[in-house]
């Protein structure tokens, strides 16, 4: 079943943009003649790129693109852990919670994050700036606890309090400049 | 000192451009192969030097390549595995985001030997900072002329794409990362046919995992009986070994496949012993999947040997009393950590990554987590632990790809050996999160070289 949990938002228009299309035929030439359906998993990451999230009308353009069927995207999206169904903050806080992570504190950096910025997981801050989850393991193991932050997934190792405090300080002056 | 045949020039800064990487030797194995090899030397050299494959499994990656169907006519490709996602394994990372020409070397020389004319690297989709230093890599050797038409005018072709994955464990099997590479969702497909008849696009495909391919580069450059030297046994080579948990000094280490166990824990060349001046507890010497060991099974065998870091002794006694190589993937525990905790951590690893195709898995891992949950926050029952021993021998060896195996091991063998922990669970519910109590008589008494085997 697709889980589509924000009916208020889906509906809206998507029209990608010349350059994103030019994005995707590039990725669809590097698999042969009829295989095109190759390229779904990559082209779903640009547009959650530029979205945000993947929503319905995103991604029956998407199949269009393709020329496949909408289902065949929205299994694929629904299947995958990395694809968001619905909004997100702008900065997502994807935090380890596997094996050596957890014995290292991977738990208590997850309370703090969650005590530090006032919303559970899965939830979106009200600025709309920050929403955080746990991931299972993100095979950095030796320089646990981690976690990471998309679009780029840049990388933050051996957390600590303080260590997120400056990382949710630094986003948030970058969100305002 | 070990040898170092991956990670020797890893410090060399700049060492992760090509530039550099060529002034240190890098793409001489290409040179060599395509220039003075024929395919069928190359495979040949590959199954002299017992390389066996680095990703989990250890099939011999000469005769996987034997293996491949060579009808007219039709493409083969090669496609690395580098959906490096199994707890405690992140070596794969580290040569990528250090040394990617490494990888980019090893999968053309890898190629010219498979007939492949296009190849794909599949990243895990988290992986976004490796995927752009591979492409940059692949950038610069296609620059230099090592990728494209007419490689160093030998004729040969080839194209080499990175694919990112969309965040699944399961894709690191190879039936399922055919299946998500060609745009689906990540399903192991049923074996026979095997990728190497019927792989990507129907066509024939080996799948091997980035630390094989890598490991390609010394064998044509010295020569398969000299990379066979190196080692013990069946156990040829070196292995990178990611090693984390509660260790003085996590990282990744290449070893000479042999070393012995408590060097490899205790040494200051390697893991430099556990942290915070604490005992060893338990290990998990391969990545999650493989069963757990309390640390005098680790460090020595039941028949009083030294335990080694190899293919053969890790496996010696079976699941009763050994374990795996695995991915290298090594987590210690520290005399503090809680087995039942970590066990239901595991297992809420396998539920969420089971893809719900075999009945065993999808619901036997649900049912693992949910009992073990209850034992670890003090719900549990007595007969809980042979429930969950019963549920773990109903998954093994009844799915379609070994996630169903995977997801029991790391119970079954947790309660092999931890048993009395997860009854302290029951009887001392009100305690149970405490999580501290460490139960000692597990643990490897200091100073470490009097321990004995129970």
């Amino acid at each position: 079943m697709l889980r589509v949990e924000d009916t208020t938002q889906q509906h809206e228009p998507v029209t990608f943009s010349a350059e994103l299309t030019a994005k995707f035929a590039d990725i669809v030439s590097r698999y042969p003649q009829g295989k095109q359906k190759s390229a779904l998993l990559p082209i779903l990451h640009l547009v959650q790129a530029e979205y945000g999230w993947l929503s319905v009308p995103a991604m029956d353009n998407v199949a269009a693109f393709l020329e496949i069927l909408p289902i065949e995207v929205y299994e694929v999206a629904t299947f995958y852990t990395m694809y968001f169904m619905r909004p997100q903050g702008k900065y997502v806080l994807e935090v380890c919670r596997t094996g050596p992570c957890e014995i290292v504190g991977a738990g208590k950096i997850m309370d703090y994050i969650e005590n530090k910025l006032g919303v559970k997981e899965g939830e979106v801050t009200a600025d709309g700036l920050f929403s955080w989850r746990g991931v299972e393991c993100l095979a950095a193991c030796g320089y646990a606890p981690v976690l990471q932050i998309g679009p780029e997934y840049t990388f933050y190792e051996n957390l600590t309090e303080q260590s997120v405090d400056q990382l949710i300080g630094d986003l948030k002056a970058k969100a305002k400049n | 000192m070990g040898r170092k045949l991956l990670l020797e020039h890893i410090n060399v800064p700049g060492i992760n451009t090509f530039d550099v990487y060529r002034q240190k030797g890098g793409y001489r194995a290409v040179e060599k192969a395509l220039k003075t090899l024929a395919p069928a030397d190359i495979v040949e050299e590959v199954k002299k030097s017992g390389l066996r494959g680095r990703g989990g499994a250890g099939f011999p990656t000469g005769m996987k390549w034997s293996f491949l169907a060579k009808p007219e006519g039709v493409a083969r490709y090669l496609v690395c595995n580098a959906d490096e996602s199994e707890p405690g394994t992140f070596k794969d990372r580290y040569l990528m985001t250090y040394i990617p020409h490494a990888l980019i070397e090893g999968m053309i020389v890898s190629s010219f030997a498979l007939g492949a004319n296009t190849s794909y690297i599949y990243v895990r989709g988290e992986m976004m900072p490796q995927i752009r230093i591979l492409e940059k890599a692949i950038a610069e050797a296609k620059a230099a002329g090592f990728l494209g038409k007419n490689i160093l005018g030998t004729g040969y072709d080839l194209e080499l794409y990175v694919q990112p994955g969309g965040g699944a464990y399961i894709c690191g099997e190879e039936t399922a990362l055919l299946e998500s590479l060609e745009g689906k969702r990540g399903n192991p497909r049923i074996k026979p046919p095997f990728p190497a008849i019927a792989g990507l696009y129907g066509c024939p495909t080996v799948v091997n995992n980035v630390e094989s391919i890598a490991a390609v580069v010394p064998i044509i450059n010295d020569g398969g009986e000299e990379y066979a030297k190196i080692g013990v046994g069946r156990s040829t080579g070196t292995k990178l070994i990611s090693a984390g948990g509660n260790l003085r000094k996590p990282g990744v280490y290449e070893i000479d496949l042999g070393l012995s166990a408590e060097e490899f824990l205790y040494s200051d060349e390697y893991c430099g012993g556990i942290a915070n001046g604490k005992r060893l507890k338990a290990v998990v010497a391969g990545g999650s999947s493989v069963p757990i060991l309390p640390a005098n099974l680790f460090l020595k065998t039941v028949n009083g040997e030294a335990r080694l870091m190899s293919y053969e002794s890790l496996a010696d006694g079976g699941f009763v009393s050994g374990t795996m190589l695995g991915s290298g993937g090594f987590i210690a525990y520290d005399e503090d950590q809680c087995i039942v905790r970590n066990t239901w951590n595991f297992a809420r690893f396998y539920h969420h990554e089971s893809c719900g195709q075999c009945s065993p898995c999808r619901e036997g891992t649900g049912w693992m987590e949910k009992v073990l949950h209850r034992l670890e926050y003090g719900h549990g029952k007595m007969s809980d632990i042979d429930l969950l021993v019963d549920v773990s021998k109903k998954i093994e060896g009844n799915t379609i790809c070994p996630l169903g195996d995977a997801a029991a091991w790391p119970v079954a063998s947790a309660i092999r050996h931890f048993r009395d922990e997860f009854e302290w669970h029951v009887t001392h519910a009100g305690e149970a999160t405490t999580h501290n109590f460490g139960l000692a008589h597990y643990a490897d008494p200091l100073p470490k070289k009097e321990e004995s085997v129970a």
